[in-house]
Order: C-alpha cells, then structure tokens, then sequence
C-alpha cells in the first residue's frame, strides 16, 4: 500500500500521518510537495492538517489551486481514495471535492481538546474498519471547523449517508446546540463528510493524533482504526 | 486596468468577526451599533482590450478564488 501524503507550506501534521502509516502500520507512506504534479503512483491520498499558505484569503483557498491539488482532484475523479484531515478536510471542500464549507467557530474561539465522534456511515476506505455507531475520541486544533451547507446541500448529504462522523459525547450522545458535545457549531454537529461516491472523506477532528496508546494520553488509539481500513 | 472587488459573507451566514467588533464597538459605548459585517476588499491591476473583457475575466477570478459563493457574495466595484 502506497500512500502520498501532500505537504504544502504551513502544513505541521504530516508527519503524524506518515508516522502512522509508516511505524504503526507498516505501510509505505511519503510526502509530496505542492509544486509537484506527480503523486508517485499512490492507492490513497492524505491531505494532513496545519495551516496552508498562512490561511491566506480563506483556508484552503489557495491549496486548491497548487499544482498538487490538480493531481489530487484528477485522482479522486479515478475513484482513489482521499482523505482530508482538518485544513485537508478545508481544502477539500474548497476544492469542490466535497460539498459545504467550514465556518469560522461559532463562539469565536480557536479550539484544542478531546471530542468524541460517532461512525455514521462504515462503508468508506476511511471508516470500514469501525462499527457503525462507534466511538472514536481524538483531539480537535481549530479556529474553523463549523460545518456548512445550504440546507438542500445538507438534505442530501443526510439521504445519501455522506455525513461519515458526527460529533457526540461519550455514551454517543449527539446534541447540536450544545458547545460541550458539538463544540465548533457544526450543523447537525457534522465532524465529517464524504463525496456522493463514498471515495472521498473529510474530518477536522485528527485521528493521527489518537493513533497510539500512551502513558497518560487520553485519547487512546481509537484514531487507528482510520488509517487502519485503508489498508483492509 | 484597476479593478476592485468586495467580497463579504451572504447574508444569513454567522459572521463570528463581525460579532467580535461589535462587542468592542458596544464595550467603547458604541450601544447604537448593530449588524456589523466584515468584508473583503481585492484590489488589483488587469491588463485587458476593453472594459467588458476585464469584467468577464474578474468575474472568473472571482468565481474561481477570490470568492467561496457558497458562503460569499462578491460585487467588481470599480473597474478603470
């Protein structure tokens, strides 16, 4: 299993990804950077978190356009697997590879603490490995994560099963008004999404962050299982 | 050409820095202010032939990255 994991300017979770890839799964894992066009013959692609060209105009905004991305978007079209994780999962959307939007949080806050997800929707190369309702607890890093769509946009993410993780709380719980289980505002506390054909998915929270047991890390490994159905 | 295009959220959508100025705005006294919107203004050269062909351009410019119109309206206000 070949992954290309793409590293733009401002990127700083990349090398979660491919230590996870790459020490925790043995699989093979390498960075591909913006100005590039070749992905090196990947089965998946990962866009890792960070802050892309200094958030500039709008995050994601400018990633979107970088010769890497014209790659990324063409691979996708082929039906390959691509995961977005936190400013990926922004660049995504700007991308128009997946639909909606991540607003600023609504309480005006940057955020950084555990959240607990619930599994939607099993059927993805990126959720394949959980049970459906499962709960998976990582850390969030944002100041824009609150999940935007029209409200037909929504509508049809709902019917089709694109909504892949919803934010909740530990006994699953989901409640969208309220800021300690839904804590960016998400709309129907959305964590993540995929596109109509289930190839590619999107999350803010950081799974690689959660991807090895530790002494003392509360998170646990539950964000293994993430990586883990890529390879299955 | 000189072209100027503002770029600010749709209205309807939560505008958390607007909210966050207003506050300031309310905590210097400011108590009559309300619905305050922030936007962006783009400012940049075009070379073009005419006034119609920088327009559709800028147009396209904003379509494609100067505006997420999911979320953002824009409005190419000058154009000289």
């Amino acid at each position: 299993m070949k992954v290309a994991v793409t590293l733009f300017p401002g990127s700083n979770c990349d090398h979660d990804v491919l230590y996870t890839f790459n020490k925790l799964l043995s699989a093979d894992s390498y960075l591909v950077w913006h100005r590039e066009r070749d992905l090196g013959n990947p089965d998946a692609v990962i866009i890792p978190g960070g802050f892309s060209y200094g958030d500039y105009l709008r995050c994601g905004a400018l990633a979107k356009v970088s010769p890497v991305m014209e790659s990324v978007i063409e691979f996708a079209g082929r039906g390959g697997p691509v995961l977005g994780i936190c400013n990926g999962f922004q660049i995504l959307c700007e991308s128009g590879l997946l639909p909606g939007v991540l607003l600023q949080n609504i309480e005006r806050k940057f955020l950084s603490r555990f959240v607990h997800i619930k599994v939607e929707n099993n059927s993805t190369p990126f959720s394949c490995q959980y049970q459906e309702g499962e709960i998976i607890t990582c850390p969030i890093a944002h100041f824009e994560g609150n999940y935007f769509a029209s409200r037909e946009e929504l509508k049809a993410l709902e019917d089709n099963g694109q909504v892949i993780f919803r934010y909740c709380d530990a006994d699953g719980k989901v409640a969208a008004d309220d800021r300690a289980i839904n804590p960016n505002g998400s709309l129907n506390s959305i964590a993540g999404v995929s596109n109509s054909k289930g190839n590619v998915v999107g999350l803010m929270p950081h799974p690689e962050r959660a991807a090895e047991q530790l002494v003392g890390w509360v998170g646990g490994d539950s964000g293994l299982g993430v990586f883990k159905s890529l390879l299955s | 050409m000189k072209a100027q295009v503002l770029v600010r959220l749709k209205p309807g959508v939560l505008d958390v820095q607007g909210k966050a100025v207003e506050h300031g705005l309310k905590s210097l006294g400011f108590n009559n202010v309300s619905d305050v919107r922030i936007g962006r203004l783009v400012e940049f050269e075009i070379e073009s032939d005419s006034t119609e062909d920088a327009r559709r351009e800028v147009t396209e410019i904003c379509e494609k990255l100067l505006a997420n119109t999911i979320i953002e309206n824009y409005e190419i206000r000058g154009l000289e």
